[in-house]
């Protein structure tokens, strides 16, 4: 077990460096940030002044060598627009985002997974086809699309919800219902194939042939195995969602790492975009790490196999 | 004495792309208490599904039970609500399947699923619980029981897993034992071991037991009685000696000829019956056997062949037009 948590932790600093590395040269091809920070007609000079003082007149290498030995302790440099410490101002956006991701993620979970038990066990009748259908469509429709269309019934037409922002309970329902639309549509579509195809299984037989109560044989015998593909999605889903929904939060003004990043890139900020880069890489690979435990409690064959 | 176990005129159909498959045709059988019923057949021949429908496990669609009435106990199988069924199984009757390595539930302990059985059937808790689940794994074999409960199917062997297959299908002392293909799996001779533990249940509890297989030798082992199955019918029916003895269908006949006998020089090719197993979506008019049965006359291709009493031994019945021990004998003379 030990072997097993020292090796996972190994590959997660490994893809976590590939990340930050991949980040670092993408972003310095994204052009300069002196110029974009200087008003418009700034001399040369003054542009090259910004460009000493900010590190970006060093070699390409360089930069990158000292980048890293600062960001493993932690600092990622100060923010060209905010003036602040560059990471300060991805985490300060933390917990909008993932007050956003966890609500969606557990609206999809229940939604997703009544619905698709529902089709599983329903296999061939109309109510299959209809929950299947809205399945589909979920997760075809466009987030911006169904995100505006919803902002203009529920906001601007009815007048119920905001457009947008941040604070209420009231703000956090369109942006969560319109990222749990997807959530649900794609956890419901696997969950019912993962169930359809242990409804085939031997054990699953034998269970109904101990004569055991039907729910019984559901819980323990259907949905204890059909939830653990279920879990794998669930944390990518989570992992993407805690990343920063750019779409949804650019829609719903939602001031989450997703649209700060979004702004950083246009605005080139560098270090804010690789904190919050780097950051998205951490809760993805610490996510992963959790589910790969996870797996075990589910699956006595995989902890017994580590 | 009423039979333990009555069946009348199953017929069991399956939907398919191909047409409908005529899986059981108008099968009546009756197994006594006490009665070892060995059922042998090839895949195909009916001899998992109409057990399946009767217990209520056939999935339906595509599975249709067309006809028929399985009397168990005084009760009408067939009759049975969802509800009543599950009462039955795994209470009364008692069933253990082909594949041990898949028919255990791979993420809960084989203690769970054990008591689930228990619990399900008996009015057993706590401390009295627990003693009747090592009870059971002690009763089929098992060292250790009591720290084997904890244990995952993936940390049992094959043929202990099929022990606590066993041990989940006598846990609530069934009157009848339903094996199918139970020993199937298994090398021969963990296949041995698991006979003897069925023999010696037998012989403690008394359990009526159905074991269903594709091996003669099984059946020579451990049955009472043995039914051929082929094509959703029977073809014989007999105490198993006699059976064995004087075949009276061309399919007991080949099937006992395709067994290697010990005496036999090594080089010998073991016999083979020609042919294949009948497309039951389009089964033959007459004798489903009629194809590949080099004795077979006109009529048996033409017109099903009753089962009927053979005469001499009491309970040996066989389906066929042809008078196989009569043939058989002509055989010799002419090889004389």
């Amino acid at each position: 077990m030990l072997g097993f948590v020292l090796r996972r932790l190994g590959e997660s600093l490994l893809a976590v460096w590939g990340v930050v590395t991949i980040v670092f040269f993408v972003t310095r091809i994204l052009g300069d940030p002196a110029a974009l920070l200087l008003p418009i007609g700034a001399s040369a000079q003054d542009i090259d002044a910004l460009r000493a003082q900010l590190g970006l007149d060093q070699p390409l290498m360089l930069q990158y060598v000292q980048f890293l030995v600062k960001a493993v302790q932690g600092d990622f440099g100060t923010s060209f627009q905010h003036g602040r410490d560059a990471m300060q101002v991805v985490l300060e956006r933390l917990p909008a985002t993932a007050t956003l991701a966890l609500t969606a993620i557990a609206l999809g979970l229940v939604i997703g997974g009544i619905a698709g038990s529902i089709a599983a066990l329903k296999r061939g009748k109309t109510i299959e086809f209809i929950v299947m259908t809205f399945a589909l469509l979920g997760q075809a429709t466009p987030v911006f699309w169904l995100g505006i269309m919803l902002i203009l019934f529920f906001g601007v037409n009815l007048g119920w919800l905001p457009t947008g922002g941040y604070g209420t309970l009231s703000h956090l329902i369109l942006p969560a219902f319109t990222l749990a639309v997807f959530v649900s549509a794609s956890i419901a579509r696997l969950l019912r194939s993962s169930m359809l195809e242990i409804l085939q299984e031997d054990y699953i037989r034998t269970a109904k042939a101990k004569g055991l109560l039907r729910h019984t044989v559901f819980v323990w015998h259907v949905a204890r195995n059909a939830l653990i593909p279920v879990v794998t999605m669930t944390a990518i889903l989570t992992g993407e969602l805690l990343g920063g929904s750019v779409v949804t939060e650019t829609v719903f003004s939602w001031p989450g790492i997703g649209r700060l990043i979004i702004q950083a890139i246009e605005a080139k900020d560098f270090p804010v975009i690789q904190a919050g880069i780097t950051l998205i890489a951490v809760i993805f690979v610490l996510i992963n790490f959790l589910v790969d435990l996870l797996y075990g409690v589910l699956d006595p064959r995989i902890r017994s196999a580590r | 004495m009423a039979p333990l176990l009555d069946i009348r005129n199953l017929t069991v159909e399956f939907d398919t792309p191909e047409g409908t498959v005529h899986a059981v045709n108008s099968l009546s059988y009756s197994v006594e208490a006490g009665e070892t019923l060995g059922i042998v057949g090839e895949s195909g021949s009916g001899k998992s599904v109409h057990i399946l429908a009767m217990m209520g496990l056939l999935p339906m669609p595509p599975g249709r039970i067309v006809s028929g009435e399985a009397w168990f106990d005084g009760q009408n199988l067939m009759d049975m609500s969802d509800r009543e069924l599950r009462a039955v199984r795994g209470g009364q009757i008692g069933m253990v399947f082909q594949d041990p390595m898949s028919s255990l539930n791979p993420v809960l302990t084989v203690g769970r699923q054990l008591r689930e059985v228990l619990v399900r059937h008996t009015d057993l808790t706590g401390t009295k619980l627990r003693a009747r689940m090592i009870e059971l794994l002690e009763i089929v074999g098992i060292p250790h029981p009591e720290a084997r409960l904890d244990q995952y199917p993936h940390e049992f062997s094959g043929g202990m897993r099929q022990r606590v297959m066993i041990a989940i299908g006598m846990a609530c002392n069934p009157r009848l034992l339903v094996a199918d293909e139970a020993t199937t799996a298994l090398d021969v001779t963990v296949q041995a071991q698991i006979l003897d533990l069925v023999r010696q249940l037998k012989q403690d509890f008394g359990t009526t037991v159905l074991w269903i297989t594709h091996d003669m030798g099984v059946v020579a082992e451990l049955a009472d009685t043995i039914q051929v199955m082929y094509g959703g019918r029977i073809m014989e029916r007999g105490p198993v000696s006699p059976v064995f003895r004087t075949p009276h269908s061309a399919y007991t006949h080949g099937l006992l000829k395709s067994l290697p006998d010990e005496g036999a020089r090594a080089q010998r090719r073991l016999y083979q019956i020609n042919g294949s197993p009948p497309n039951m979506a389009n089964p033959p008019k007459g004798d489903p056997f009629a194809p590949r049965n080099p004795y077979a006359t006109e009529r048996c291709l033409n017109e099903v062949p009753p089962l009927r009493d053979v005469g001499d031994v009491p309970g040996h019945k066989v389906a066929a037009w042809y008078d196989l021990p009569a043939l058989l004998a002509q055989e010799n003379e002419v090889a004389k």
